[in-house]
């Protein structure tokens, strides 16, 4: 990977919030500019050549992110607008119309609100029950906290594989191993996890995975919802309309196509699938692996200086993905954030959308740090002198 | 004023804000002031008699520009009439806002007259008074 490749790392800036987006190399942007330089059409209606061409570059993205994900059919991945809205239509699509009163789902204290909210609601509308697994000290999801947490009325388990403050990874293939011998189906929030490592939803035995494009180099509005094919046959389209339908006549007989387009209804966003499909081969040349072992050395290099600093407050000292949240004793993260800002270093200050946190690790709020692969040391080092400097922060943050 | 003085009268601000307590009687309304990010979040407790605020105090988290800006303001509202308070708040918007202003009557909020160039912090300055307006509204509508 060249720093050339990328625009925005042209730019007078140091980039930590990769948990929030991701930068966009040059292939991704020219892929998708040259979708609307030259064959700018709608999809699933070609008559002429260059909506050929749409049809052809999108089912092509879709079979990247297949193989991306070693996912057994090319059915089972369906283009969402971003890991919100698969996590929506898992819960609303498939899961209302399964689940009964008292059925429970579990999920954690740590889940981002897109994984929180959407079982919320299927609480308040059919009576299912949300239920946490405790996590260990270190915030981390155990086989022994989750199997004291699991009843005969476990229903599903939504988890994400990695999380978005803490950056846990969560035991994913012993989870669903466990969850299918008792019944459970197994969601996995695969927005911080994706885009990281390798992922193999055969492998992991997975019921549904839900991404999204941005945070993986590709463009915003994009992302998607893998299920299992037999269990995305059962899930009701959320939506309804243009493209998905086979035919129709009046309320009684509407006739849906097969999968994936009936889970895709009206015009696709076609040009963020093809961008989508163009970043997953940018990362498959750098390697997942690699990706996932250079982030490790990151955090570990990052780690080991910002425990030497006495007013750092760390709350994620054990963690897998390349996140670091702390505080600054004694001052607000915002400030703190703002401070950093006129160094020209972008971070993240805030809950993180992860509100129910809080009664985990007794802090509000909280400062984090988030990398991706075109990150360097002298990123980690730039940030660190400026943490280390207390009066410094306290003289400028304003 | 000059920069340095400035940043004094915040950091004393932030580091002990006025009436940073909870109320402990029930007379006072309370309103929850918070910003886009989620991020600062305050609870403002007003007590008013006879249309004049007899006091104020909060409690919550929030950003240097948030908390200093409370206890400026609850300095500078306490013991006017509504309508006062509200000539005062209008006056330390159109500060934020870059319109013209009274930089007299505004006092120590005159702290934050060049926080307009610094993007979102101006909300920061701004939310009690966003919080406060709702209740002193309620009020005139009595
Ligand atoms: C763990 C996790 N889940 C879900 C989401 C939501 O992703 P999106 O906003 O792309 O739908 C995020 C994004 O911050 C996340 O970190």
């Amino acid at each position: 990977m060249k720093i050339e490749e990328f625009p925005m790392l042209q730019e007078d800036l140091i980039y930590l919030d990769n948990g929030a987006t991701t930068f966009k190399p040059k292939c991704v942007i020219e892929k998708m500019n040259e979708y609307y330089e030259t064959y700018s059409a709608n999809a699933h209606r070609g008559d002429y050549d260059i909506s050929f061409k749409v049809d052809k570059e999108y089912e092509d993205a879709r079979e990247t992110v297949r193989k991306f994900i070693n996912a057994k059919d090319k059915e089972s991945i369906i283009f969402t607008s971003g890991t919100t809205e698969s996590l929506n239509m898992i819960a609303t699509g498939f899961f209302r119309k399964f689940l009964e009163p008292n059925d429970e789902i579990l999920i954690t204290k740590s889940e981002h609100a897109s994984n929180v909210l959407p079982w919320f609601r299927l609480q308040n509308d059919c009576g299912a029950i949300v239920k946490y697994i405790p996590l260990d000290q270190s915030h981390y999801v155990t086989m022994e906290n989750l199997k004291k947490v699991v009843t005969p009325n476990t229903k599903v388990i939504a988890l994400a594989g990695i999380t978005n403050v803490i950056g846990d990874e969560r035991p994913m293939k012993e989870i669903t191993k466990f969850a299918h011998e008792h019944n459970i189906f197994v969601v996995m929030d695969g927005a911080q996890s994706v885009p990281h490592r390798k992922t193999d939803v055969q492998d992991l035995d997975i019921d549904f995975l839900a991404f999204s494009g941005h945070k993986m180099c590709g463009p915003t509005g994009i992302g998607v919802l893998y299920g299992k094919k037999e269990l995305l046959e059962e899930m009701e389209p959320v939506n309804l309309g243009g493209g998905m339908n086979e035919s129709f006549d009046s309320p009684e007989e509407m006739y849906y196509k097969e999968l994936p387009t009936r889970l895709e209804a009206g015009t696709p966003n076609i040009v963020g699938a093809i961008g989508l499909g163009e970043a997953i081969r940018f990362l498959e040349k750098i390697g997942m692996d690699n990706i996932e072992a250079y982030e490790r050395h990151l955090r570990k290099y990052a780690l080991d200086k910002l425990v030497q600093i006495p007013h750092v407050d760390l709350l994620n000292i054990e963690a897998d993905g390349g996140i670091l949240a702390f505080n600054v004793d004694g001052i607000f993260s915002q400030d703190v954030a703002y401070y950093l800002n006129k160094y020209k270093i972008c971070v993240r200050a805030g809950n993180h959308c992860a509100k129910i946190l809080k009664s985990e690790v007794g802090v509000t709020n909280s400062l984090r740090v988030s990398f991706y692969f075109y990150n360097t040391e002298n990123d980690i080092d730039a940030l660190v002198e400026l943490l280390e400097n207390k009066e410094k922060i306290l003289k400028e943050m304003l | 004023m000059n920069e340095e003085l400035r940043r004094e009268i915040i950091m004393e601000h932030y580091m002990q804000p006025k009436n940073r307590h909870r109320p402990n009687e029930d007379t006072y309304q309370m309103v929850n002031t918070n910003n886009a990010s989620c991020i600062d979040n305050l609870d403002i407790y007003v007590k008013i008699e006879d249309q004049k605020i007899k006091d104020i105090c909060f409690e919550g988290e929030a950003c240097a520009i948030s908390t200093s800006s409370t206890s400026i303001m609850i300095q500078n509202l306490i013991g006017k009439t509504i309508e006062e308070a509200k000539e005062y708040i209008k006056n330390f918007e159109n500060m934020l806002n870059e319109q013209p202003y009274d930089s007299k009557q505004l006092k120590e909020g005159i702290v934050y007259e060049e926080i307009y160039k610094q993007g979102n912090r101006k909300h920061c300055a701004d939310l009690p008074y966003e919080g406060i307006k709702k209740i002193l509204d309620s009020y005139s509508q009595k």
